[in-house]
């Protein structure tokens, strides 16, 4: 099992340099580059030799990707083309806040997805069961810009019971932090439980059709029983990577969030910088997102070897 | 808003006195008993004594991660509004565009406005202890002047030599006269710093405000500086600043009370705004101006006058104004100089929307082809739009339009002042000389039509040079007749300023320059108990 898990590893790391390669790649092949980028209209070729110069532009891109690598890797991102803030510091708070977002959303959406999924196997093709798949369908199927707005509507502007402003500072203390994220946690969940939760509800009911279980209901054990004691475990790996994909979806997928609540996440920063091709900041964003996404598949994947023991003791 | 509307806001700001206001609101057709309560309101508001203390709230857009407290950085609103904050100019600009003394308390110019003597404000304290002098004043202005990154570069290439006099005086040679340089000088890059300042993640300056903390394109604290030489401004006890781009959440902040003040209100809200009892809107009538350019070099096809003046006569300058502005603003009349200045040549006849005149003109042209206009949200918000409606009304006199959508990323290096016929936009120059110069200048580099009228850069260099004010009216009069004849460029619309606030703030005017009291509203507003 041990070897199972390393080799996972080895591909989480090789799947880790790929996207380094595609991300250098792709900012490389933006037009124009980042002397350019950094002298806009007052560039003469003058000057922006010597930029280049300055900036180590002038050598290949393969030492240049060999040097940006080794110092990534040492957890150096370089500095900030446009304030010459040093990329690690001025990422890091905006991490700190899409991780407690993503966090904090994740706590009430797994559980609550999960819970729904099992009830709505076990009181399957009932009243509940109906209501709750249409439900979640249409709160997945309406834009998050759009819950978002209406949530701001009614319990920001209408009712005043919560901020239509998400604007946390390093100084805010937790219970302030939970007030102020109220309604964008409350969107993010409606936006991921709809995923998790039929997952869930489809693999359990999978299983149930398997001759073990009919086993158990004939020991006469009760349906809820069956469910969450014989089905449930059997029917965790496919949840596991659902439930990865989505964790994965609130790290790097909430911009459109982020925006409608002005959160400083790390969604945002990337967007500024971008449009100001600030590359140094957009590489180290990528990275972190790339890490984040392969990082939770990964785990699942270790999760799924773990829960199963079919894998765990490969004969 | 309503003629009426805009009226009160100007005997409000004080920059029209009661008799006037009383004339006007009565030329604009409001009835006596009408009259009577509108001065009632308004003369209530503004005898209003500001209060002192409290936190002030802004939601403010025009806002990047990217900004900086370095003055000679500043590129929008939410750098200049908090910098504002805590730093201050040697000349400030007053809501009708005129100077005001700053750190400098007065100044003149010797015969031939060459040479400026500016005598700067005694017992000015720094944020950190330092008293301002004449050495601080010369390190600033040579901020961005020679090798610079400043945003002031181009004015102030026209400065040769900064002198120190005394400790409270300076003198300034010009390379050529300017009778309004003092104007220069109040470009919002230009703000007072400790000489040798490198560094300015600290933002020492002599402001109402000491920095608390500074979270770029997210948010930014100030306190208020207890030995600030200002005892007109700087009320509040501190301000806290969120930077919201987005419409839609800056709108949502103000209406839910989490924010006192907002800038850019969208002209297609702006009338739900004003209808809630408890906001209120804030107009500025302003220099930012849409343009079509024209390029009219030798050989090209806009060196017909003829086809100019079709596209002048068949453009609708008023559907401009109330589709795209939704109603907040004032058609242009192809000069960049708005009705707000002093300088405003009002004589011109204005050009409108008239078929048998384009039809006139295209014809005598010769023209036959189709031309492409290039458009690009990049210019403004809304360009694309305004392209879509020229060539709608440009069919209907017999002219062929395509528009062409840029992609905004790049459009500045590889379309502006490239194309022969683009969208873009001018914000407003503090004076009508630096205004028609920056734009049309003959050897101005920005002079995106490459109008080269020899006649129209002598009006400008005699205008310059000229220190009599009825004599420099009378030839930017000129001048503006001129180019607006010539149709150095298409000048369809002029955009107001729009910003909105809750019932709690006072003192919160309009400026002719730009939003948020041209950004001075930390200083000068202050919170109703």
């Amino acid at each position: 099992m041990i070897r199972l898990v390393a080799l996972r590893l080895v591909f989480g790391l090789v799947t880790m340099w790929a996207a380094s390669v595609l991300i250098f790649g792709g900012t490389e092949l933006l037009p124009g580059d980042l002397a350019t980028a950094i002298l806009q209209n007052s560039a003469t070729p003058e000057n922006l030799a010597e930029l280049r110069a300055h900036l180590g532009l002038d050598r290949p891109p393969l030492v240049r990707y060999g040097e940006w690598l080794t110092r990534a890797a040492h957890g150096d991102l370089g500095t900030s083309l446009s304030n010459d803030r040093d990329v690690v510091e001025e990422i890091a708070p905006r991490l700190r806040n899409t991780v407690f977002l993503a966090g904090f959303a994740a706590l009430i959406a797994v559980p609550l997805a999960i819970g729904l999924g099992l009830l709505a196997a076990i009181w399957q093709a009932s009243v509940f069961d109906r209501v709750i798949n249409f439900v979640t369908l249409l709160t997945i199927s309406v834009p998050e810009y759009l819950v978002g707005y209406l949530l701001v509507k009614y319990f920001a502007v209408r009712w005043d019971l919560f901020p239509a402003l998400a604007n946390v500072s390093p100084e805010t203390d937790l219970g302030g932090r939970i007030y102020l994220t109220a309604l964008p946690v409350v969107t993010l969940v409606l936006v991921v439980v709809a995923h998790m939760m039929r997952m869930t509800r489809a693999s359990v009911l999978s299983i149930m059709a398997s001759p073990y279980i009919e086993m158990a209901f004939l020991k006469g054990l009760s349906k809820p029983r069956v469910v969450v004691r014989h089905a449930f475990p059997n029917a965790l790996a496919p949840i596991i990577s659902v439930v990865a994909l989505n964790l994965a979806y609130l790290v790097v997928g909430v911009v459109v969030v982020e925006q409608v609540f002005v959160y400083p996440g790390l969604g945002q920063l990337m967007v500024d910088a971008v449009s100001k091709h600030d590359l140094p900041v957009v590489q180290a964003c990528g990275l972190i997102f790339a890490g984040a996404f392969i990082m939770l598949n990964m785990i699942a994947d270790i999760m799924a070897i773990l829960s199963n023991p079919r894998l765990r003791r490969p004969r | 808003m309503s003629e009426i509307e805009f009226l009160k806001n100007l005997h409000n700001a004080g920059r029209i006195n009661r008799r006037e206001f009383l004339g006007r609101a009565a030329a604009a057709g409001a009835g006596a008993a009408v009259l009577n309560t509108l001065v009632l309101g308004a003369d209530a508001y503004a005898a209003e004594t500001p209060r002192k203390g409290g936190l002030l709230r802004l939601g403010v857009g025009g806002g990047s991660t990217t900004d900086s407290l370095d003055p000679a950085s500043w590129n929008d609103t939410v750098p200049t509004a908090s910098g504002n904050a805590f730093y201050d100019p040697l000349i400030d600009v007053s809501p009708e565009n005129k100077p005001l003394p700053g750190l400098a308390v007065s100044w003149e110019a010797k015969p031939g406005a060459t040479e400026w003597v500016f005598n700067l404000r005694r017992g000015v304290t720094f944020h950190n202890g330092k008293t301002f002098s004449a050495d601080d004043a010369i390190y600033s202005i040579n901020m961005h002047r020679g090798k610079t990154k400043s945003g002031a570069a181009g004015s102030f290439s026209a400065i040769t030599d900064v002198k120190k006099l005394s400790d409270t005086q300076i003198i300034i040679t010009l390379k050529s006269a300017d009778a309004e340089f003092p104007m220069v000088l109040t470009d919002y890059h230009c703000r007072m710093v400790p000489a040798g300042t490198t560094d300015f993640s600290k933002a020492i300056g002599t402001g109402c405000f000491t920095l608390e903390s500074f979270d770029p394109g997210v948010r930014i604290k100030g306190r208020h500086f207890v030995n600030s030489w200002r005892t007109d401004r700087g009320f509040v006890d501190a301000f806290d600043m969120t930077v919201i781009n987005d419409s839609s959440a800056r709108m949502n902040a103000l209406i839910s009370g989490q924010v006192d003040i907002v800038n850019r209100v969208d002209p297609k809200i702006a009338n739900l705004i004003k209808a809630k009892k408890n906001l209120e809107l804030v107009q500025g009538r302003g220099g930012w101006h849409a343009v079509v350019s024209l390029m009219q070099d030798k050989g090209s096809m806009f060196e017909n006058k003829d086809l100019r003046l079709a596209m002048k006569y068949g453009i609708d300058r008023t559907q401009v104004v109330k589709t795209l502005f939704g109603g907040f603003g004032t058609v242009g009349n192809d000069t960049p100089i708005p009705r707000s200045d002093p300088y405003y040549n009002p004589n011109i006849a204005q050009a409108s929307f008239d078929a048998d005149k384009a039809k006139f003109h295209l014809k005598k042209s010769g023209f036959a082809g189709g031309l492409t206009m290039q458009a690009s949200e990049a210019a403004f918000n809304g360009a694309v739009d305004m392209a879509t409606l020229m060539q709608a009304s440009l069919t209907k006199v017999g002219l062929k339009i395509d528009v062409k959508k840029e992609p905004a990323d790049g459009f500045w290096s590889n379309v502006w002042l490239k194309g022969a016929c683009v969208t873009s936009y001018w914000a407003g120059r503090s004076t009508a000389t630096q205004m028609l110069d920056v734009g049309y200048g003959p050897t101005a580099p920005w002079n995106e039509s490459h109008y080269r009228n020899p006649k129209f850069g002598q009006l400008l260099d005699s205008a310059r040079a000229e220190l009599d004010e009825p004599k420099r009216k009378a030839i930017l009069f000129e001048a503006q007749a001129l180019m607006s004849d010539d149709v150095a460029s298409l000048v369809p619309a002029f955009r107001d300023t729009v910003d909105a606030h809750n019932d709690k703030v006072g003192g919160h005017t309009p400026h002719a320059l730009s939003d948020l009291d041209s950004s001075n509203i930390t200083s000068k507003a202050w919170l109703k108990a």
